[in-house]
């Protein structure tokens, strides 16, 4: 049915909500404020790996993007009145905008290129803020009262909950976009520009709206990470945010909406992580400090070179050898690797089917077990394109 | 008048450093495809040991080709322990490597020579040259950067155009499969391309480091400067490198002489943009980018 | 629309979805203590926090100042801490993030139970936690930041302490007036609170017929030698340079300068003047790989008559009390930054500071309360004992702490600094002591003495 698809991602978005419900309410106030932290991390990486693993797009701009959300929320927040929700919205709109502006001439771009251009956006448009400080406050940046939590709530629970219900929102927004049609065709496009435009996909118009749609989660995160800290300041959006984005994507799993969550979860714990292990070995502040930044950079490294799939690759991996040893499903169903010979690419593209709709899922498992349906060989036959 | 000449000059100096940048980062690209973001912070690195040579008494020449054979060495460590494991993976991977190599080289280099200010000594005098009654921006030590960036090019079109290496290169890059058939051995080339890379990208800093603040982190705009130059020179050609990063540099020297130095980046930003808009490749870029 | 029949698999796989965004962030959040109720005090020991740049671009020379601090925390300890107690400084990196601040410091509240944030540094860093500390009635003390917002009835809690940039700007710019009148001014400053409040303070004194050029720079595009800013101010015939400039950027505009001939003369805030942290930045323009006495010697040209304003004894005053006891305490309990770094401008900002701090303790007493603390630096702020040549202002209006200071210039005729990493130029004075408000308030003598270091702290440090 038509519905099945989005009833699974309400009722995994629920199920998920109530986890998180129940988790906000055992842990402490500190803890909630980074459970909130984690969630604004988790749009914005949603949007960044719809862009880069589903389209294919690489964008090193992203902090920027974010800095657009989180003044157009600050600014609205100071001089209006207007009600939250509006306003978050409104500054998702803006950056949406922004974000089609700067998809339009990148999506003639093809990978380093468009990565140098982000490059230069994350780098330059937070300064406009320092160059029109008296709009922007300068260095002592936009100060927002968060909204009062109701009754005797933690504000922090409270603030985490509105984070975390707008980050299961959009993820929700974004799996059932993955699996429309749109989806489909940032996919083509990623795999095959030109056979994509043989089938009738408009390119550029995809890439624009893959780029708009990753602008809209990203200032939706800036917007919420403004909740969470009560100031947007320039400082806050250095050249190594949108890096950060970059590797937090990718540890994760590019491609994967699932994946985001460890992406998120290593952004705001990996730090100060690391800096304990560094401070364990004792040695003074300061080294122990760049040792922290050394771990940090350890870890990407590693995962990059044993996982490249991120971690939720190596879960599914391992889930899948798991329930293999168990027996309870034959091997060749469980194996993720489909090893086409000419191009190893695939390992990651058949990954990514794991997490689109079933009926691709099990259309490669079909394939396996040697079953076939018409219809779903049309669908393989756009979403391989090397055919 | 005086003010346009030195902020043109200003521009010139920079621009050849961003070009040297540039240049390595190209060699990288053509020779394996991989953009490498941690291409300052091993400059930065090599020229850290040289520093460590000079305060050991060592002399200036004698530490400098020790920064770029350290280079090279690194270089080659980083292509065969780093990069070949990723071969045939998602592009995207050897990037984040590439990233977090950036990370942990800034945090080496400040655990081992921390955090105090300090100058790296010019290879030549700083003071600029006179003409007439009037001082230039442009010392002696800005012609040596010219100077020694243009040999380097020089050299590196000769090097692949007319020696049996670069040839050797040209082909390990265009058609690994085809090249290993004919003999060609790919990885050793690889791992050449990127230590002659990281050779150049440590004389780059070297000649960057008299100019900056002196710090692990002096490297990192002059690598977001070059890879624009790079982007604008398209990311195959060592003369789009040059002209790139002399366009760059000069073209932010002047925004940020004329408009304000924190829209410098917006301007290259904008330049970027309307270059790109003409030719989605580069400049000089040899191989068309799919128009579809 | 196919009907695939997923059933048990694909629900399953949905639960399973569900748990694993569940184990991510159970798995990654580490165990944590009670929620603070607790206020950091105990009968044996004071725990206080603070957020600093230790590592990143804004790192250099400021990540000094907090193991400083522990220098002479450590020093309170060794000799039974203050009514008992003794003092655990627990400082974090945030890379001059607000982002990182908000976080760090909302860890150090709720997570560590500080009793108060001692020695944070940073205007932007500062005032993303100002509201949220001073919410949380935490005090947040002796901020290092030359801001005037620290002194806002809207936040009691908070306290400045090192003079607010505009009272530099004021005194230097007055001393420009008297001293260089008729001659044409300009200006280089960073593009942010620090510079603007410099230029405010100045522009109050001088007159603005004289200012020809204001070049700015951004600092978070700060990699290269401010050529065009230092071409542009000699094209406007700036005989007088007043510089809001950070250390680096000091270096960056003076050798541009010395390379095209300009020697204006440079009157320069104390934020970016210190010979120690500014004569090595130099050292590229005057030796090709010297040694550290030989780059000295050289680098001392390029510095020798630069104006500046100090608030504290300058190194190079090896007579002063206060000189002789900041050395001792950082060879005997920072050793590794005593020979890294010596005492330069940012070692002695850190001891004067956490001296200040070791008083406020003092004056509040065994019954030590948050609310207390506070009392004490109103009240009994301004008899402090510390290095600054004024006394501190603290009043239950003012919340600000050194508020003046004197002009000098630095000379080679004047006794060397000697640090660990050499001998650097030294500094005579050339006004008396002053002080002024940041206001528009008139610029005052001050004409008492300088506090002398306690018996105690003479004999045991």
């Amino acid at each position: 049915m038509a519905g099945q698809p989005l009833v699974r991602h309400l009722v995994l978005a629920l199920a998920a909500a109530a986890g998180f419900y129940l988790l906000t309410s055992v842990l402490s106030p500190y803890d909630n404020f980074q459970v909130g932290e984690i969630a604004a991390y988790a749009v914005a990486l949603a949007g960044l790996s719809v862009l880069t693993g589903v389209n294919g797009q690489i964008s090193l701009g992203h902090g920027a993007l974010m800095a657009v959300g989180a003044y157009s929320f600050g600014l609205l927040m100071t001089h209006t009145q207007l009600n939250l929700m509006v306003e978050l919205l409104a500054a998702v709109g803006l950056t949406t905008v922004l974000g089609i502006a700067v998809g339009i001439p990148s999506a003639r771009l093809a990978g380093p290129y468009l990565a140098g251009v982000t490059l230069m956006l994350a780098l330059g448009l937070p300064l406009l803020a320092d160059q029109y400080s008296s709009t922007f406050g300068g260095d002592q940046g936009l100060t927002i009262t968060p909204p009062a939590a109701p009754g005797s709530l933690d504000p922090e629970r409270w603030l985490a909950w509105i984070q975390i219900a707008a980050a299961l929102v959009t993820i929700v927004l974004l799996a059932n976009l993955l699996r429309s049609r749109f989806g489909r065709a940032f996919r083509a496009v990623r795999d095959d520009e030109v056979a994509a435009e043989l089938a009738g996909i408009h390119v550029g118009r995809t890439k624009v709206l893959a780029f708009a749609v990753s602008a809209a989660c990203a200032g939706l995160a800036g917007a919420l990470l403004v909740l969470s800290t009560g100031i947007v300041n320039t400082g806050e959006f250095p050249l190594s945010l949108s890096i950060d984005l970059l590797a937090g994507m990718v540890l994760g799993g590019a491609g994967s909406l699932m994946g985001v969550w460890w992406g998120a979860v290593a952004l705001v714990y990996l730090p100060q992580w690391s800096t304990s292990v560094a401070g364990s070995l004792s040695l003074g502040n300061g080294v122990s400090a760049y040792l922290a930044t050394v771990v940090f950079g350890l870890i990407l490294i590693v995962v990059m070179l044993v996982a490249p799939s991120g971690l939720q690759g190596l879960l599914r991996w391992t889930g899948g050898r798991l329930l293999s040893t168990l027996r309870w499903v034959p091997a060749s169903v469980t194996a993720l690797e489909v090893r086409q010979p000419a191009n190893q690419e695939k390992d990651q593209e058949s990954q990514e089917k794991d997490q689109e709709s079933q009926e691709s899922q099990e259309s490669q498992e079909s394939q396996e077990s040697q079953e076939s349906q018409e219809s779903q060989d049309k669908q393989d036959r756009t979403e391989r394109s090397e055919a | 008048m005086g003010l346009f000449v030195n902020v043109l000059l200003n521009g010139v100096t920079d621009g050849t450093i961003f070009a040297a940048v540039a240049l390595a980062l190209v060699l990288i690209h053509r020779a394996t495809g991989v953009v490498n973001f941690a291409q300052g912070a091993m400059g930065m690195l090599t020229t850290f040991v040289a520093f460590s040579l000079l305060t050991a008494g060592v002399g200036y020449w004698g530490a400098f080709v020790v920064a770029l054979a350290a280079g090279f060495v690194l270089g080659a460590l980083v292509e065969r322990v780093l990069i070949r494991p990723l071969e045939g993976k998602p592009p995207l991977n050897p990037v984040i490597v590439t990233i977090g190599l950036l990370v942990v080289l800034e945090g080496v280099a400040g655990s081992i020579w921390g955090n105090t200010s300090r100058g790296f000594p010019a290879a030549f005098s700083q003071s600029g040259i006179r003409f007439g009654h009037d001082t230039v921006a442009f010392s002696h030590f800005d012609v040596f950067i010219l100077v020694a960036v243009l040999a380097l090019m020089v050299g590196l079109l000769g090097l692949f155009r007319w020696t049996d290496l670069g040839l050797r290169m040209r082909a390990a890059a265009f058609a690994p499969v085809v090249a290993r058939l004919l003999g060609v051995r790919v990885g050793r080339t690889f791992s050449l391309g990127w230590a002659m890379a990281a050779t150049v990208g440590a004389l780059a800093a070297l000649l960057a480091a008299p100019l900056s603040s002196f710090s692990p982190y002096y490297m990192d705009l002059y690598l977001v400067y070059g890879f624009t130059a790079a982007v604008l020179g398209g990311l195959d050609s060592p003369v789009g490198a040059l002209v790139g990063g002399l366009v760059t540099g000069v073209s932010t020297s002047f925004v940020g002489g004329y408009l304000g130095s924190s829209l410098e980046p917006l301007g290259s930003l904008a330049l970027l943009l309307v270059v790109l808009m003409i030719r989605p490749q580069g400049l000089f870029a040899t191989t068309a980018a799919r128009r579809v | 629309m196919r009907a695939r029949q997923g059933g048990v698999r694909s629900w399953g796989r949905a639960l399973a979805a569900a748990a694993t965004v569940l184990a991510a962030v159970v798995v990654a959040v580490p165990a944590t203590s009670a929620s603070a109720a607790e206020s950091g005090v105990t009968a044996h020991s004071i725990t206080i926090g603070a957020t600093v740049p230790l590592t990143g671009p804004a790192a250099p020379g400021y990540s000094e100042i907090a193991p400083a601090m522990n220098a002479v925390f450590d020093w309170v300890n060794a000799h039974g801490g203050v009514h008992g107690r003794k003092i655990h400084y627990l400082y974090l990196d945030d890379q001059y993030n607000p982002a990182k601040t908000a976080t760090l410091t909302r860890q150090l509240v709720l997570q560590d139970s500080i009793f108060a944030d001692v020695g944070s540094l940073g205007t932007p860093t500062q005032t993303a936690v100002q509201g949220y500390l001073n919410a949380e009635k935490i005090p947040q003390l002796f901020i290092e930041s030359g801001c005037n917002c620290w002194s806002d009835p809207k936040y009691p809690y908070s306290f400045g302490w090192q003079p607010p940039y505009t009272i530099e700007g004021k005194i230097l710019g007055a001393y420009v007036k008297q001293h260089f009148a008729g001659e044409k001014v300009g200006f280089l400053y960073q593009d942010d609170e620090f510079g603007q409040d410099f230029v405010k303070g100045a522009d109050m004194e001088l007159p603005a017929s004289s200012i020809v050029s204001r070049q700015s720079y951004d600092a978070a595009t700060l990699s290269g030698p401010l050529a065009n800013q230092v071409a542009a101010l000699k094209a406007a015939g700036a005989k007088v340079v007043m510089m809001a400039t950070i250390p680096a950027a000091t270096a960056l505009a003076m050798l541009p300068a010395a390379a095209i001939g300009y020697q204006p003369q440079y009157v320069v805030s104390s934020v970016g003047a210190d010979p120690p942290t500014v004569g090595p930045l130099l050292a590229s323009f005057t030796a090709k790989g010297g040694g550290s006495a030989a780059e000295a010697k050289a680098t001392a040209a390029l510095l020798k008559g630069l104006i500046t304003f100090a608030y504290a004894p300058p190194e190079n005053q090896t007579a002063n009390p206060w000189v002789q006891v900041s050395r001792k305490l950082l060879q005997k309990y920072a050793p590794s930054l005593w020979s890294s770094a010596g005492l330069d401008g940012n070692t002695e900002y850190g001891v004067a500071l956490a001296y200040t701090f070791v008083q406020a303790l003092q004056a509040a007493g065994k019954n030590l309360t948050r609310a207390g603390l506070l009392k004490a630096i109103a009240t009994d702020g301004h008899k402090f004992v510390t290095p600054g040549l004024v006394p501190l202002s603290y009043s239950s209006s003012v919340h600000f702490g050194y508020e003046g200071g004197e002009v000098v210039q630095l000379s080679s005729s004047a006794p060397p600094a000697v640090t660990p990493t050499g001998s650097w130029i030294g500094a005579t004075p050339l006004t008396g002591v002053e002080t002024t408000s940041p206001g528009a308030g008139p610029i005052e003598k001050y004409h008492g003495g300088s506090s002398k270091p306690p018996s105690a702290l003479l004999r045991t440090a």
